[in-house]
């Protein structure tokens, strides 16, 4: 019966997969390429455009989209609630309103407002324009950005993530209330625990005070790993590479450590000794930019650029199929990607877990600089 | 791509509510079970190799001392055989020695009585002697003490002989 379910939705999955990929390489197999032929990715920029698409969030969860034989461009998923704080307050539609329209020709009209949807980014029209204008740089003039708390697709990554975690580790805690020994699902969960507790945290912030900071670095490292591994799914989540994500994840990394600093740690940092005291304020300014900006930055951008770049980069190769078309025919173009996607993707799903596992082990390396107590002192 | 552009301040917002809030719920319903009860498991495991490492030992001073007793056992049983022994061998040396004496005074005693019968006898016999001396002496002087001569004669051989004897 298990079996059963889980072939099941493997297969749903795999379906899910196939029916995505042959929509877009039907939409390739077509050769007329105008402008507007219904999304199709034809040309470099047409590609490069398609790739910053996926990288940016999405106030859509579309999981796949197509042409009919009409010509009219068919998606298929769900919208997403937008929820906007504009100059007149909380605004709130769903997403469906926007037609998929990305380059703002699609106005939606609340509390006399009017809002207009622009590479990924909601706008508010000016009181008096009726239709967005734009610059010669495509940068709209007669519009500006709202407060945008919307639940985007990577909102909806965050939560699944979070469900994913949380269902999995409750399950978890509660089996180990009846054996010792997990099983099923447990007793994959348990040596990764065990992983994170024994390799990450101990030695790094040390036997006496590790115990603390376990729920943090077990939640981050579940976390980005997760969401990692969801953008390698066919479901095009890109959470991780967003860069408010990472932001907030390294400023949490920034708060532990900043308020859980040792006496020796703030001594260390401030009025350094054994230093010549004319050094130590600069050693003091050269600290504290290291402790406050450099470090947490140095976190986030690095899982940012990973796991961007990683996206990127797979998606790039995977466009050599239409790029290489004409050198090497259909045949060859994909099958030449096909092979280095494959191998990227598997080194992407390396990088999916090495990511969390820096994240998670410079901030248990950064809050043991800040706990460590100095005992010759 | 521009990266500030990008950043999407109502995004994080609702990443930092969530994360917090996953965070604490996490914390109170899945890592402080879990990690307890590993900890729990892992302290148990620990105690118990240590009590078969101490049962193990255990199990080595038994049969240290095991090995010992038999050892004593063995030596004590030595030691009495040899007591027995030695006890054995005075026993016969003893006897022997009393069985000598016993046959020595016996033979003390046999050649005491013989002694003794034979001065018997020979006191028998030097009565009969005195006595057969007598007779004879009496007859001769009957016969001999008609001269004076032969009388004195006769008294002063019978003193040599005496003085003699």
């Amino acid at each position: 019966m298990k079996i059963a379910q889980k072939s099941i939705k493997f297969l749903a999955l795999a379906l899910l997969v196939l029916i995505s990929a042959t929509s877009f390489a039907s939409s390739t197999d077509k050769k007329h390429d105008t402008q507007n032929d219904g999304g199709r990715v034809n040309s470099k920029e047409e590609i490069s455009d398609y790739i910053k698409h996926h990288l940016a969030d999405s106030h859509d969860f579309t999981l796949f989209s197509y042409s009919n034989d009409a010509g009219e461009r068919k998606h298929f998923g769900f919208s997403l609630p937008v929820i906007l704080w504009s100059s007149k307050g909380l605004v709130a539609f769903m997403s469906s309103e926007f037609h998929h329209n990305d380059d703002g020709h699609v106005l939606v009209d609340r509390k006399g407002l009017k809002f207009a949807k622009i590479h990924s980014k909601i706008f508010e029209l000016d009181a008096n324009a009726s239709t967005v204008s734009f610059d010669e740089t495509h940068h709209a003039t007669n519009a500006h950005k709202v407060l945008d708390f919307s639940i985007t697709k990577s909102v909806v990554g965050i939560l699944i993530a979070g469900f994913l975690i949380f269902f999995g580790f409750t399950k978890l805690a509660k089996q180990y209330k009846t054996r010792d020994i997990p099983k099923g699902f447990g007793r994959v969960l348990e040596p990764l625990v065990l992983y994170v507790r024994d390799e990450i945290a101990k030695p790094n912030i040390g036997e006496k005070k590790y115990r603390k900071f376990m729920p943090y670095l077990l939640t981050v490292f579940f976390f980005i790993w997760i969401l990692n591994l969801m953008g390698l799914t066919p479901l095009g989540f890109n959470v991780t590479g967003q860069i408010a994500v990472t932001v907030c994840l390294a400023l949490i990394t920034l708060v532990v450590y900043i308020t859980n600093g040792s006496k020796d740690f703030w001594a260390h940092t401030l009025w350094m000794p054994g230093v010549p005291k004319l050094l130590r304020p600069i050693l003091a300014v050269l600290e504290l930019a290291g402790f406050l900006l450099i470090k947490p930055f140095s976190l986030l951008v690095r899982l940012f650029a990973n796991i961007t770049a990683g996206h990127s980069v797979v998606m790039g190769i995977a466009a050599l199929m239409i790029l290489l078309k004409s050198q090497f025919g259909t045949v060859g173009a994909t099958g030449i990607s096909f092979f280095l996607t494959l191998f990227l993707t598997v080194i992407e799903l390396l990088v999916a877990f090495l990511q969390a596992f820096i994240f998670t082990m410079l901030s248990a390396l950064f809050i043991g600089m800040a706990v460590e107590e100095h005992e010759h002192h | 791509m521009d990266i500030f552009n990008d950043f999407s301040i109502g995004l994080f917002a609702l990443q930092l509510v969530i994360l917090i809030v996953l965070l604490i719920l996490l914390a109170k319903f899945a890592w402080k079970p879990i990690l307890n009860s590993l900890e729990e498991r892992e302290s148990g495991i620990e105690s118990a190799l240590s009590e078969a490492e101490n049962a193990r030992k255990e199990m080595q001073n038994l049969q240290a001392d095991n090995a010992k007793l038999i050892k004593e056992a063995r030596e004590e049983r030595d030691a009495m055989m040899k007591e027995a022994r030695a006890i054995q061998d005075k026993m016969i040396a003893d006897a022997k020695e009393d069985a000598k004496e016993v046959t020595a005074s016996l033979i003390a005693k046999a050649q005491a009585s013989i002694q003794q019968e034979k001065q018997a006898a020979l006191a028998e016999i030097k009565k009969n002697v005195a006595e057969l001396s007598i007779g004879i002496a009496e007859s001769v002087i009957k016969k001999e003490l008609s001269n004076k001569k032969d009388q004195l004669d006769l008294v002063e051989g019978i003193l040599k002989d005496v003085t003699l004897n």
